[in-house]
């Protein structure tokens, strides 16, 4: 029962006053974040990064945690009340959500919606309490050799899998490595692609990219398609709370959306998006009343896919606490906090760092009964920050883009290249390259190569060493079907297809 | 319509391979140290040359093929905002002018009140003063209450 010891200790860490306000702070601000659209948990924990010069590490991750756990379920509300969905693991609510709502069922949605987030979400962190321990007992015994393996497959999957498109994917990972690049490399202390302008010896910052990829390209690619008009909001119509039937409809979606969201959260599969699609088409496979899929909205659509979301978001919280492998671009971000802490994710964190570790995995227990509360009696504030007029909210976004990248060192260059990576960004929203992989390579791509030199040192410079160590090789293979699996798939059928 | 996404879809295509070339020179001219290194720091830079090369190679293909672009929900012809647009850039051009001399709070509210107007408001004094009042706190939260220093300026000198 070591782990339940631990929990016990994290809770001791957690339920100090300090720590539950950040706990509270962090899923107010994440519901908030997730509430609105067009912005989410990645940005605003780039923006919160300053945080971590004036706080313990402790209390920064409680807080991040709680924005990313509250995003998760802010973002229901809007998918359900304007269609628009508030976060991107939302998308599928609004479904069927907005169905609901549009039928006067506003209410059992949102209340499925938040019970499935907490059913789930807490059924993620025990997996996370749990897990953890197991991978890291797993993750010790791997090399550098492996690390790297590990990290190519990391790359893979975010990239290449899912989106849709490889190609594009992978274009954007390998700009988002390039961006790594930038500045001295931490090896050989060489300049690259420093260009002679000294604001770039420190290389690219992670804030800048994040900043300008998730608000200011955001913001662009709007105003680039802005039609005057207003989103109808539709009002909460309908008993905050589930009747008889909603329960029996919504219980098993719920475990289901859990099961499917856990794993895919802890795989290098990355992200919110696929879980709650497939959650999604098993519910309207599974149910009892297909009729109301797509006609008057069906609760099972909602539950399902709003618990996969959730399990999902912890699930990514494993690889990134146990490896130091960051699965989405608001773990990346994460992960770059620790680097700012000087902090070595990966394994030896829980032990190196257990008041860390567990205390934040016990605020996630926290945090999860505080945003259930948020969400469900306290709905209707969340309703009302989905008023705000949409030109008062993006010139607040550009405010908060500005001070993020300006407080990194007062410096014009560094709002030039927001910008510009910004515009850059809003053309790869236009042309439908991912941006997630560019924040992801940026943060990995460095990682990945020292592991590679590491590697390589102790192979004494001989590249098998990825194919002879049998973990690395299978990962590598894992990889490599990963990738190319799709596409032979895809020519396997037409060769059977044609004769 | 169809030629207007190819020849953009096009464009990207060759932008993708002009930078894999301009990393590639940039690999090149990475100075070379006597310093003993398994993988030197060239090593992955000319990998992301190479890589952006062959994916912009990929792109190309399905350009000439009729791109992809057409497939896209966005793609429906609809006319873009240019009015809108300009609006946002004139306001991220300005804070970058004037940030260094008039200081965040002034420099960021025009910004937002020019932001604000891009996406069709028309109340100018409201824009102005919920404007100051965000870019205010922000600064009073941010660089009095986190000590992230957001640079000096005309009414930062006054609080």
């Amino acid at each position: 029962m070591d782990t339940f010891n631990n929990l016990m200790h994290g809770f001791s860490v957690a339920l100090t006053p300090f720590n539950l306000l950040w706990a509270l702070l962090g899923c107010f601000l994440g519901t908030a974040i997730g509430v609105l659209p067009g912005i989410g948990p990645a940005l605003a924990i780039a923006l919160l990064l300053p945080i971590t010069y004036q706080v313990s590490a402790t209390g920064a991750f409680i807080l991040f945690c709680g924005v990313f756990y509250g995003a998760m379920y802010g973002g229901s509300t809007t998918s359900i009340l304007i269609n628009t969905p508030g976060e991107s693991g939302s998308i599928i609510t609004a479904l069927e959500g907005n169905k609901m709502a549009r039928n006067g069922r506003a209410g059992p949605a949102l209340a499925t919606a938040a019970i499935g987030s907490f059913v789930a979400g807490t059924i993620g962190t025990l997996g996370v309490s749990f897990l953890g321990p197991i991978v890291v007992e797993l993750a010790l015994k791997l090399g550098p050799a492996e690390y790297f393996s590990l990290m190519v497959l990391c790359f893979v999957t975010v990239s290449a899998v899912l989106g849709s498109s490889a190609v594009r994917g992978l274009v954007s990972l390998v700009f988002g490595i390039f961006l790594g690049l930038v500045g001295i490399d931490r090896q050989t202390g060489q300049q690259r692609f420093t260009f002679g302008i000294p604001e770039l010896l420190d290389g690219v910052n992670v804030v800048l990219v994040a900043v300008a990829l998730f608000a200011v390209a955001e913001t662009l690619y709007l105003a680039l398609h802005w039609r005057s008009g207003q989103e109808e909001i539709l009002p909460v119509r309908g008993k905050l709370w589930l009747s008889r039937s909603d329960w029996r409809r919504s219980l098993f979606p719920w475990l289901r959306g859990a099961a499917i969201g856990f794993p895919f959260g802890v795989m290098p599969a990355g992200g919110t998006e696929m879980p709650t699609m497939l959650s999604y088409y098993a519910e309207r496979k599974l149910s009892k009343h297909p009729e109301e899929f797509g006609t008057t909205g069906a609760i099972e659509g909602v539950a399902g896919p709003e618990a996969a979301n959730n399990a999902a978001a912890a699930g990514i919280l494993v690889p990134m606490l146990t490896l130091g492998l960051p699965t989405s671009a608001t773990a990346a971000i994460m992960l770059s906090a620790f680097q700012s802490y000087g902090i070595q994710p990966g394994p030896l964190l829980f032990t190196s760092q257990p008041e860390l570790v567990w205390g934040l995995i016990a605020s996630l227990y926290i945090a999860n009964v505080m945003l259930l509360v948020m969400n469900l009696p306290l709905v209707g504030l969340w309703v009302k920050i989905l008023h705000i007029p949409t030109p008062l909210l993006y010139g607040g976004i550009l405010v908060f883009a500005t001070i993020g990248t300006y407080g990194i060192s007062n410096s014009v260059v560094d709002l030039f290249l927001l910008y510009g990576i910004g515009l850059i960004g809003m053309l790869m929203k236009k042309f439908d390259f991912p941006v997630a992989p560019v924040v992801i390579g940026m943060i990995l791509g460095p990682m990945a190569e020292e592991s590679m030199r590491q590697a390589m040192t102790i192979s004494q410079g001989d590249w098998s060493t990825f194919v002879t160590r049998p973990i690395s090789l299978v990962i590598l293979l894992i990889a490599l079907v990963a990738l190319a699996g799709p596409k032979l798939w895809v020519m396997m059928q037409r060769r059977v297809a044609i004769p | 319509m169809k030629s207007g996404t190819m020849r953009a879809d096009l464009g990207v295509a060759i932008f993708v391979l002009v930078l894999a070339g301009l990393i590639f020179f940039g690999a090149v001219s990475i100075a070379q140290t006597p310093m003993y290194a398994a993988i030197s720091a060239k090593f992955v830079p000319y990998l992301c040359a190479l890589l952006l090369a062959v994916l912009g190679g990929f792109l190309m293909l399905d350009a000439l093929r009729g791109g992809w672009s057409r497939h896209l929900p966005d793609a429906d012809g609809a006319a873009l905002n240019w009015t809108s647009f300009s609006l946002l850039v004139a306001g991220a051009v300005a804070n970058m002018a004037l940030i260094g001399t008039l200081g965040f709070v002034i420099s960021a509210s025009i910004q937002f009140v020019l932001t604000a107007r891009a996406f069709g408001s028309q109340k100018l004094l409201r824009d102005v003063l919920i404007g100051c009042a965000i870019t205010l706190g922000a600064y009073l939260g941010f660089d009095r209450g986190l000590g992230v220093n957001i640079g000096a300026g005309i009414l930062e000198g006054l609080i």
